[in-house]
């Protein structure tokens, strides 16, 4: 028998959790900021703050070698997070887990190991038009030293990935699918879970870009499926300089090692060097020690106070801005897909991006303009650029207006 | 022809009209201004070897030397940095290499520019004085041969 449980929503009081983030109280040109470029890197809680003050203050050791105290501390700190983050995106093993410096660097590692390995000429790897730069320029380099194919799923006018398109490009050919989970110039979601069934019925394996969807969506790689997840601390409120790349234990253990170093290894001679185990054999040298512990303090934010109180707040956040913003004459919002995260990208009529960014930081108003490491998808827009608000847990209804009246104010200014 | 001012009186005299300015709006509404007035740059010089590129707006600059003097012309797609390519233009152009090449520019942290200065992936202001110089100091060189 199932029992009846009602459950009481924790409430979300986004005042509250402003005062976690320091960094909001500072005033930009003599205006309380208003800070909208989080999909950029989103500001850091105290807690975060105090936990990198805390390690350098208490037990900084480098890990893993060490016999004493200060160095058994920071290294079980330092796996703690590593188990943090195993949870954080349902990985099922934590040496499933490594450390690198962020999204870009995982994806490159994947690149010159995985990639050198199995790619050969002939073979065809799949990305989209909406991809970063991150996860274009690797693949090109890869495809240019192996002679592969590079072939690109194009999207609709919404920035929707076109899914029948992407099942035509399938083929046995097909090595790779290495596709962005939510888009940094649109916030297009895409599906990726179709993306990952489809590329394996062909044997290709699939690498999910999760810099953008691990702030906001809930992560389960094995409910996924997919072989490879990369992702960056710091637009998880937490340090910039750490992220992770997951990817399936058989596949990482096959795979050659990417840098070669200290902690990589189990025995040196000059004749041959043995490598060491999961996840270490991809950690060359020290790591990035206080960081990753900080890390930790960052997850558990975002764990407790709810991933999907907050998205709800974020929505909220997107369903707002995206009305008031379609009410300002000349502005276009460039990426209109059905299922998106909490941000706007738009471009206004007669008005380059650059301008509107300027006036609006002079209005204490941070946003991102430019093409957002998107290039190829710029063009594929036709527009050069674009102005981007992307929003975070702790943004307001009063920001959003702030925003609307900043650009407001930018185009009288302009026109 | 307007008479003749060396680099520096024509520094000093946009100093003494930003420091008619309170508001960081009068500042951008006079620089967005200018940018609206900058003559505009025949198609024909808006080719590759003629940008500045920069990671978000384009900036084309072209310069000509005449009775040992130099004369730039520059246009941009963005309107800020368009007013501030003007006021560069209207400050260094019509010099001689030399005086170019010395030039400080100090007027562009006394009017609180500065933060253009410094953007390192836009079209901050130093890439545009940087490609102004190296124009100063082509001619010197083919002046000199």
């Amino acid at each position: 028998m199932k029992m009846e449980t009602t459950t009481i929503a924790p409430t979300f009081d986004v005042n509250v959790i402003r005062k976690s983030f320091p960094v909001l109280e500072r005033e930009v040109k003599n205006k309380l900021l208003v800070y909208l470029d989080n999909a950029a890197t989103s500001q850091k809680p105290q807690g975060v703050i105090d936990a990198l003050n805390y390690y350098y203050s208490n037990y900084n050791a480098n890990i893993h070698r060490g016999i004493h105290t200060l160095a058994e501390e920071a290294t079980a700190a330092y796996e703690a997070t590593r188990n943090t983050v195993k949870d954080f995106i349902n990985a099922k093993f934590s040496e499933e887990i490594i450390f690198t410096r962020g999204t870009t660097e995982g994806i490159n590692l994947v690149a010159y190991t995985w990639g050198r390995k199995n790619i050969h000429e002939g073979d065809e790897i799949i990305i989209s038009t909406m991809e970063h730069h991150s996860n274009i320029v690797p693949w090109q380099i890869l495809c240019e030293e192996k002679k592969a194919v590079l072939k690109i799923i194009p999207i609709n006018d919404e920035g929707e990935l076109l899914m029948d398109s992407y099942k035509n490009l399938l083929s046995p050919k097909t090595k790779l699918v290495s596709i962005v989970h939510v888009s940094n110039s649109l916030g297009t979601v895409n599906p990726v879970k179709e993306i990952i069934n489809d590329a394996h019925e062909v044997g290709a394996l699939v690498l999910v870009d999760g810099a953008q969807s691990t702030v906001h969506l809930d992560i389960d790689v094995q409910q996924m499926d997919c072989d490879f997840f990369a992702f960056s601390g710091h637009k998880v409120y937490g340090p910039t300089g750490v992220g992770a790349l997951y990817g399936k234990k058989e596949i990482l253990e096959e795979m050659p090692v990417f840098m070669g170093g200290g902690e990589m290894i189990k025995e040196v001679t000059f004749e041959k060097t043995t490598y060491n185990n999961l996840p270490y054999k991809y950690e060359a040298g020290t790591p990035n020690i206080a960081d990753t512990i900080a890390l930790k303090v960052a997850l558990d934010f975002v764990t407790e106070l709810g991933k999907d109180i907050i998205r709800n707040h974020e929505n909220d956040l997107l369903k707002y801005a995206t009305g008031q913003m379609k009410l300002i004459e000349g502005l276009r919002i460039i990426g209109t897909a059905k299922n998106k995260v909490s941000l706007v990208s738009f471009v206004i009529k007669n008005i380059h991006p650059q301008d509107i960014g300027v006036l609006l930081d002079n209005q204490g108003i941070a946003v991102r303009t430019g093409h957002h490491c998107t290039e190829p998808l710029m063009n594929r827009f036709g527009i050069p650029g674009t102005v981007r608000a992307s929003f975070a847990m702790y943004n307001t209804k009063e920001e959003v207006d702030r925003l609307v009246e900043g650009i407001k104010k930018s185009i009288k200014m302009l026109s | 022809m307007s008479e003749y001012k060396t680099i520096k009186e024509r520094e000093e005299e946009i100093i003494e009209e930003f420091s008619l300015f309170d508001q960081w709006e009068e500042k951008y509404e006079y620089i967005i201004d200018l940018g609206k007035k900058l003559e505009p740059l025949d198609e024909q010089f808006k080719v590759g070897e003629n940008i500045i590129k920069g990671c978000q707006s384009t900036v084309w600059l072209t310069s000509e030397f005449r009775n040992g003097k130099v004369f730039y012309k520059a246009d941009s797609d963005a309107l800020i940095v368009k007013g501030l390519v003007s006021m560069l233009i209207k400050v260094l152009s019509g010099h001689e290499p030399d005086q170019i090449l010395e030039a400080k520019l100090g007027f562009i942290k006394d009017i609180g520019m500065m933060t253009h200065l410094a953007q390192t992936r836009s079209n901050g202001l130093l890439s545009m004085v940087k490609q102004i110089k190296n124009y100063a100091l082509a001619y010197k060189s083919v002046d000199a041969a």
